[in-house]
C-alpha cells in the first residue's frame, strides 16, 4: 500500500530543515538564557488569585472621582489627536505617494512616516513629558505624531494603488495639481481613508491608556497609581471600563467603516 | 432622486434634505466634540510649564548629542533579552490563538452556542488591552523580569492572532472541505486536510506580522520592568543620562526597522 502525505509548506528540503535547526537551535539559546526565579512566581500566584478575584467584585465608587477623570482625560486626548493628526497627515501621506510627489518631497515626507511609525507610543510620550511636562498635552502631541505615521503610509499607499486612468484622465482636460488631487485621486481613497480615521481614533483611546504610565495623561496614570497601591479592585474596575470603552468603540467603528467602504 | 420644483424649473440636488441635514449635523457634533476635547486637555495642562517647550526640547538636543557609543557594551545583552521576550511570547501566544481560532470560526466551531462566544470573549479582552498594561499587571504577579514580558506579549498575542487567524478560516473555500468529507473522513482528518492546508500561509504570515508588533512592543516593557531593553531606557530616563538614550533610541530604531524588514521579506516569500 503506498502513502500519501500533504506537501511541506517549505519546498526546498535543504532550507526546510536549516530552517528547523536553527529555530531549534534558538529556542535552546533563548530558553536557556532566562533567568526566572521560580520562588518568586510561587509567592506571586496568590497575589495574582487575589487579582483574578477582584474582577469578580471591582470596585468602582472607591475612587470613582479619579476613574471618570482619566476616562474623560483619555477620551479628551484621543479625540483631539486624531482630528489633529489626520488634518496633518493629509499633507505628508500626498507628499509620501511615489506617483503625485517629486524626490526630495517624497524622501522628507518618508522619514517622518518611518520615524513616527519605528518608535512605540510610549518612547514618544516620555520626550514630549520632558518637554511639555506632565499632564494631557504630552499625551495629545504624542498621539498626533503617532497618528501621522499611520495615517500618511495608509493614505500613500491608498494613492500608489489608485486607478491611474482616472488621473490621467483629469491631466488630459488640463486640469492643474489641485485638481488632480481634487477629482482625480480624492474620490478614490476617501471611503477608504474616513474609515482608516475612526480606526485610528480606536486605537488612539486604547494608546491613550498606555502612555499615562509615564506620565501623558489619561486612565493610564490612575490605573498606575491603582496597581503601585496594590488596589486590585480599582485595578480591576479601570480595566472593565476600558474593555467596555474599547468594545463599544470598536463595535461602532466596525459599523461606521462598513457604511463608507 | 431628490429634485425640487422652484419657480417652474425642476432642480437637482445631489443629496436630499434629510440627508443634507443629518450630515451637517454631523458636522456639528464632531466640531463641539473636537473643542471641548482642546478646552479639556488646556484645563489640565500647566501652561507655564508647556510655554516653554521650544527651549526644553532645544535644551534636550543639546544634552542628547553626542552619543555614548561605549554605552553601546551594556545593550547586548538586553537587547538578547527584547528578542526573546518577543519571540517566545510570540510563539506561546501563537500555540494558545491556534486552538482558539478554530473555536471562534463559524465554519470549524464544535458548539456556536457555548465555545464560539467564549472563544470570542477570550479574543476581544485579549486585544482591548494593551500588552503594557498586561506587563504592569503580571509584575505585580510573577514578579520583575523577562517571564513577566514574555507572558504579557503572549496574553496580547493571542486576541491579535485568533482575530485574524479566525477571519482567515472563515473565508476558505468550502468546496475543498466537502471533497474530504465526500471521502467519508473523520472530524479531524477534515481539518487537517480540508481547513488547515488553506489557512496555514495565512497564519505564518500573521504570525510574522506580530512578530514584529510584538519587537516594537517589547523594548517599553522594561519602563514597568518586565525586562528588555526598556528597563535601560528607565534608567538612562530617570538619571537624566541623556547621552545613553540616544544610544538605546539608536538601537531600537535599527531592531525595529530590521525586524520589520526581516517579516516583510518572509511575508513575501510565503504569500
Amino acid at each position: 500500500m503506498r502513502g500519501w502525505r500533504p506537501p511541506p509548506l517549505i519546498d526546498n528540503p535543504w532550507l526546510r530543515w536549516g530552517i528547523y535547526l536553527g529555530a531549534l537551535a534558538y529556542l535552546v539559546l533563548a530558553i536557556g538564557s532566562l533567568q526566572i526565579n521560580w520562588a518568586r512566581v510561587a509567592e506571586g500566584l496568590e497575589r495574582g488569585w487575589r487579582f483574578v478575584s477582584a474582577f469578580a467584585q471591582p470596585n468602582f465608587a472607591g475612587r470613582w472621582g479619579e476613574i471618570s477623570e482619566g476616562i474623560l482625560e483619555s477620551i479628551a486626548m484621543a479625540a483631539a489627536s486624531t482630528v489633529i493628526g489626520v488634518a496633518l497627515a493629509l499633507p505628508v501621506g500626498l507628499g509620501a505617494a511615489r506617483n503625485l510627489a517629486p524626490m526630495p518631497v517624497y524622501l522628507a515626507c518618508r522619514t517622518v512616516i518611518a520615524l513616527s511609525r519605528t518608535f512605540q507610543e510610549v518612547i514618544i510620550a516620555i520626550l514630549f513629558v520632558k518637554m511639555f511636562g506632565f499632564g494631557p498635552l504630552a499625551g495629545m502631541v504624542t498621539l498626533v505624531v503617532a497618528t501621522v505615521g499611520f495615517m500618511a503610509k495608509l493614505l500613500a499607499e491608498g494613492i500608489e494603488g489608485a486607478d491611474r486612468s482616472q488621473m490621467e484622465a483629469i491631466r488630459a482636460t488640463g486640469g492643474s495639481w489641485w485638481q488632480l488631487i481634487n477629482y482625480g485621486v480624492q474620490p478614490q481613497v476617501m471611503p477608504r481613508f474616513i474609515g482608516l480615521s475612526v480606526y485610528r481614533l480606536d486605537i488612539n483611546f486604547r494608546e491613550s491608556a498606555v502612555i499615562g504610565i509615564v506620565g501623558a495623561g489619561g486612565i493610564g496614570a490612575t490605573l498606575n497609581t491603582a496597581f503601585d497601591r496594590y488596589e486590585f479592585d480599582t485595578a480591576a474596575a479601570i480595566l472593565l471600563v476600558i474593555i467596555a470603552i474599547v468594545m463599544a468603540a470598536e463595535y461602532s467603528s466596525g459599523h461606521v467603516r462598513r457604511r463608507f467602504q | 432622486m431628490p429634485v425640487t420644483e422652484r419657480g417652474g424649473t425642476r432642480a437637482w440636488q445631489r443629496r436630499d434634505r434629510r440627508r443634507q441635514f443629518a450630515i451637517w449635523a454631523g458636522w456639528l457634533v464632531g466640531t463641539l466634540v473636537f473643542v471641548q476635547s482642546l478646552r479639556f486637555i488646556s484645563g489640565h495642562t500647566i501652561w507655564e510649564f508647556a510655554m516653554d517647550a521650544h527651549t526644553q526640547a532645544w535644551d534636550l538636543a543639546t544634552r542628547m548629542v553626542p552619543p555614548r557609543w561605549s554605552y553601546m557594551e551594556k545593550l547586548w545583552v538586553p537587547l538578547w533579552d527584547t528578542l526573546n521576550i518577543a519571540t517566545l511570547g510570540t510563539l506561546l501566544g501563537t500555540l494558545i490563538a491556534f486552538p482558539i481560532a478554530f473555536l471562534a470560526a463559524r465554519n470549524t466551531t464544535p458548539s456556536s452556542a457555548l465555545a464560539r462566544p467564549l472563544a470570542l470573549l477570550v479574543i476581544v479582552s485579549s486585544r482591548s488591552i494593551n500588552s503594557l498594561i498586561w506587563a504592569l499587571l503580571l509584575v505585580t504577579v510573577v514578579g520583575p523580569g523577562v517571564l513577566a514580558g514574555i507572558i504579557a506579549i503572549a496574553l496580547r498575542s493571542i486576541g491579535f492572532v485568533g482575530k485574524l487567524l479566525y477571519e482567515a478560516i472563515e473565508e476558505i473555500d468550502p468546496v475543498q472541505v466537502e471533497a474530504i468529507v465526500a471521502t467519508g473522513a473523520s472530524r479531524p482528518q477534515q481539518l487537517a486536510y480540508g481547513v488547515l492546508p488553506q489557512v496555514l500561509p495565512a497564519f505564518a504570515g500573521i504570525t510574522v506580522y506580530r512578530w514584529d508588533i510584538n519587537i516594537r512592543e517589547s523594548t517599553v516593557l522594561g519602563l514597568v520592568g518586565a525586562g528588555g531593553i526598556g528597563l535601560q531606557l528607565n534608567a538612562s530616563v530617570s538619571t537624566l543620562a541623556w547621552p545613553q538614550v540616544t544610544v538605546i533610541f539608536i538601537a531600537i530604531f535599527i531592531t525595529v526597522v530590521v525586524s520589520e524588514w526581516l517579516s516583510a521579506k518572509v511575508r513575501q516569500a510565503i504569500t
